[in-house]
């Protein structure tokens, strides 16, 4: 932790700079601080800011309006943040450092303190009823009504201000309770019933259209109010960190609210979202996966002299050799078979895998895919010529032959099948690799057969998704296994299997 | 030395008198680019237009656009400069005998025998340049760091030569589909954008600006349609490209408002996967009371 530390002295230089063009000197300088809270704070969440993007940032922002908070926001995000994946972390953590905070937002006195002159956001442009002040004497009946109306219309200005009063009133938020903002946005939501307001939507609309609704105009319309109610809710979350920010501080919200960067997450305990940016993330990985292959095959060591080439070569040059000429390396294609453990222990991580597999088998011509949990069947051609992955891991997961005897895993057992049935296609180009948690429920681990297969294929990589220190304990057996591999990883995250892939070349 | 831009409002307006419709993000960005002096770094989906946003700036800038298309093996003689040898050959035998070696020598590696190519001219141009390296995520890890001497110090330094510094600061876009990550030095250089399929409003309006004869009902009908089938899981999400193409096809076709009908014919304008295909047409059939009922 010594980049931090320029951060601080930082301020001084720009400082002078600022003053010239914005003029609005006498902000400066907390500015300035709260900037370099908030980039230590980028730090602290995982995304790697430089000390240059650090002066970028602080240069950006001499150049912008101050007052302009979206070009704030956007000053800052291109200058440090440098990968769209980042991006969601930098919002929050630049909604709870920069977010309009004053003291309408304190928890207190919110019904009594607000006036439509304290109004922050919007005023009543687009709402009939004038601003969130009016809207505390409304009866829930009413709100529900005006909400329903404000989404109907798209007002984005009502929406905004609905946001708050249901805050206001449903989350229930007391100051300095430790709860996180989760409880109280599941507070909010349960009582607004969004669901419900959705086929009121869909009803309304149905009634005023002159005819039926085909199915077509009828899904674009639900895509519309959906798209709608998106937006309420992330107001809802917005208003409540606001709120939360109020209360407890800026740091500390900044840690509550700190997330794994999706290079991260836990395979094993990837949310749904977290794991469809997951699948994204793969594509690009496999491709970087084949390049490198490939690349070792053409740049590599040049072939044995040609000499024949040579000689004719050497025609142009009077006789003399002077160029002399290569034979082109021509290495085998590479070969995988990629062994993988499906079993409930690791079923997260298996979908995953499945995944994974499909990807490499886009990118290399000789991929051979298997799966066990104590049985083990070959999967292959569930994966050739299937263009939606999602078929195909269904066909494997319940078209596979997996099961042998109690459908607990036992790569004792499945690594004899392997061995008896294909071990006469691993050859000296195979790299196999082998994915699974090594836990084999007490079973004998037949560790011989790994011995043998790494005797006859070229290289033997196993792949763990759990965490080294849970290695060897319990019924993991993966130290066993692993003396007979030419490398054993832990990989629970994109940036591990990113930093395999590396290695592998 | 003057800016090009006056404010960010001021970018946007003219981006959008070119017929290019920013958000303010972008706007946003190019202006900064051009007060830091600092290349941009482009990065989104195939087809939401980062090339366009290039030629864009160049034609409201008035500038020369000097492209540089990269691709896997592309090297120092094809971005940079070479040295013209079939030229330097001609030299040393027309010299014959009569002069010394060492004058040849220093006359050999001068100006006169220097190829430039893409990034040389950029720095070395005398009017007003604009420097797009197009899809730099093509580029080997190894060969991106040709480009890291030109973006942040705008200058080539040639051994036999000396460094040729830019005579002016060129605006530089970089534009990367993310096939790959880039390199950390070169990110460290460039300001980020990041181009995502726009969102309704703006593609609406891309649509109407870009596709002559095109009505405000059917504009926004298209835009509708996109963004829905954008949210399916498909291999290939339609690009604002194709989207354009889809609405001039409609135009073509006569079409006023997309029915179930016309949209699965059309469809293939949008989507180039068999199995993509399969699921907008099935989409657009199914009856979504199928999904109430679910739903309740």
């Amino acid at each position: 932790m010594t980049a931090p530390e320029p951060t601080r002295s930082q301020p001084m230089t720009v400082t002078e700079q600022a003053e010239t063009p914005a003029g609005g000197s006498h902000e400066d300088t907390p500015l300035l601080d709260l900037l370099s809270g908030f980039i230590i704070e980028l730090r602290q969440a995982g995304l790697p800011v430089s000390l240059t993007e650090n002066l970028d940032a602080m240069e950006a922002v001499t150049h912008i309006p101050i007052e302009d908070r979206d070009a704030f926001k956007y000053a800052l995000g291109a200058t440090l943040v440098k990968n769209h994946s980042h991006w969601r972390a930098f919002e929050v953590v630049f909604e709870v450092y920069f977010s309009m905070r004053g003291d309408e937002y304190t928890l207190d006195e919110v019904v009594e303190g607000e006036g439509p002159e304290g109004e922050p956001g919007p005023p009543g442009e687009g709402s009939p009823q004038g601003g969130g002040g009016a809207m505390s004497g409304l009866t829930p009946e009413q709100l529900a009504e005006m909400l329903m109306k404000a989404l109907m219309n798209g007002d984005q200005a009502m929406l905004r201000a609905l946001a708050r009063q249901a805050v206001m009133r449903y989350a229930g938020m007391e100051p300095g309770r430790p709860v996180g903002g989760t409880y109280y946005l599941y507070r909010t939501l349960r009582n607004l019933d969004l669901d419900g307001v959705l086929e009121g939507l869909m009803d309304a609309a149905r009634e005023e259209a002159p005819e039926d609704l085909t199915p077509l105009e009828e899904r674009l319309e639900r895509d519309e109010f959906s798209d709608r109610i998106e937006q309420l809710k992330q107001e809802i979350e917005a208003e409540i960190r606001r709120r939360l920010v109020a209360d407890r501080g800026v740091e500390a919200m900044a840690r509550t609210l700190r997330k794994p960067l999706p290079e991260d997450v836990d395979f094993m305990h990837a949310s749904r979202e977290e794991m469809a940016d997951l699948k994204k993330a793969i594509h690009p990985l496999t491709r970087k996966l084949a390049v490198r292959l490939v690349r070792k095959r053409r740049h590599g060591r040049k072939g044995s002299l040609d000499f024949r080439n040579t000689i004719r070569h050497s025609l142009s040059y009077g006789g003399v050799p002077a160029e002399p000429k290569f034979r082109f390396p021509r290495p085998a294609k590479p070969e995988i078979m990629v062994v993988a453990d499906i079993s409930g222990s690791v079923a997260a991580f298996a979908r995953f895998t499945l995944h994974l597999v499909y990807a490499i088998s886009g990118q290399f011509s000789k991929v051979r895919s298997f799966v066990f949990i104590d049985g083990l069947d070959e999967v292959t051609r569930f994966f050739e010529g299937v263009e939606d992955i999602g078929e195909a891991v269904h066909r494997v997961n319940t078209e596979a032959d997996v099961v042998w005897v109690d459908g607990h895993s036992d790569y004792g057992h499945a690594f004899g099948v392997f061995w008896e049935r294909f071990g006469r296609d691993v050859g000296p180009k195979t790299t196999v690799m082998i994915l699974g948690d090594a836990r084999n429920n007490y079973h004998a681990s037949q560790s011989w057969l790994l011995k043998e297969m790494q005797h006859k294929a070229r290289k033997v990589y196993w792949l763990n998704p759990e965490p080294r220190a849970y290695w060897d304990t319990g019924d993991s057996i993966v130290g066993e296994y692993s003396t007979h591999c030419e490398g054993t990883f832990e990989v629970r995250n994109l940036r591990q299997l990113e930093a395999f892939v590396e290695k592998l070349v | 030395m003057g800016f090009r831009f006056e404010d960010v409002d001021g970018v946007r307006r003219s981006l959008a008198d070119a017929n290019y419709l920013a958000d303010d993000g972008i706007a946003g960005i190019v202006y900064l680019a051009d007060r830091l002096g600092k290349p941009i770094l482009v990065e989104g989906p195939a087809g939401t237009g980062k090339t366009q946003l290039a030629q864009s700036v160049a034609e409201i800038t008035d500038a020369r656009l000097i492209r540089l298309q990269c691709y896997e093996g592309l090297d120092e003689s094809k971005a940079l400069y070479e040295w013209n040898y079939k030229k330097q050959l001609l030299r040393i035998q027309a010299s014959g005998d009569d002069s010394g070696w060492s004058e040849i020598e220093d006359d050999l590696f001068s100006e006169e025998f220097l190829l430039t190519r893409p990034l040389l001219e950029a720095i070395r141009a005398e009017d007003r340049v604009l420097l797009l390296v197009d899809e730099v995520d093509r580029l080997e890890v190894e060969t991106e760091a040709l480009l890291l001497e030109i973006l942040s110090e705008y200058q080539v330094s040639i051994p036999e030569l000396g460094t040729v510094a830019a005579t002016q600061v060129p605006l530089v876009f970089l534009t990367s589909n993310a096939t790959r990550e880039l390199s950390e030095a070169l990110k460290r250089r460039c300001l980020y954008l990041y181009i995502d399929y726009p969102d309704l409003e703006r593609e609406r309006e891309i649509v109407l600006a870009k596709v002559p004869g095109v009505d405000a009902n059917l504009a926004d009908q298209v835009a509708r349609i996109v963004r829905s089938i954008r949210q399916l899981d498909l291999k290939k999400s339609p690009s604002v490209s194709e989207t354009l193409d889809w609405a001039r096809t409609l135009v073509l076709l006569g079409i006023n408002k997309v029915d179930a009908q016309s949209a699965t014919d059309t469809v293939n304008i949008l989507l180039k996967y068999r199995t993509d295909i399969d699921k907008a047409v099935k989409e657009f059939a199914d009856r979504p009371d199928d999904l109430v009922d679910d739903g309740t």
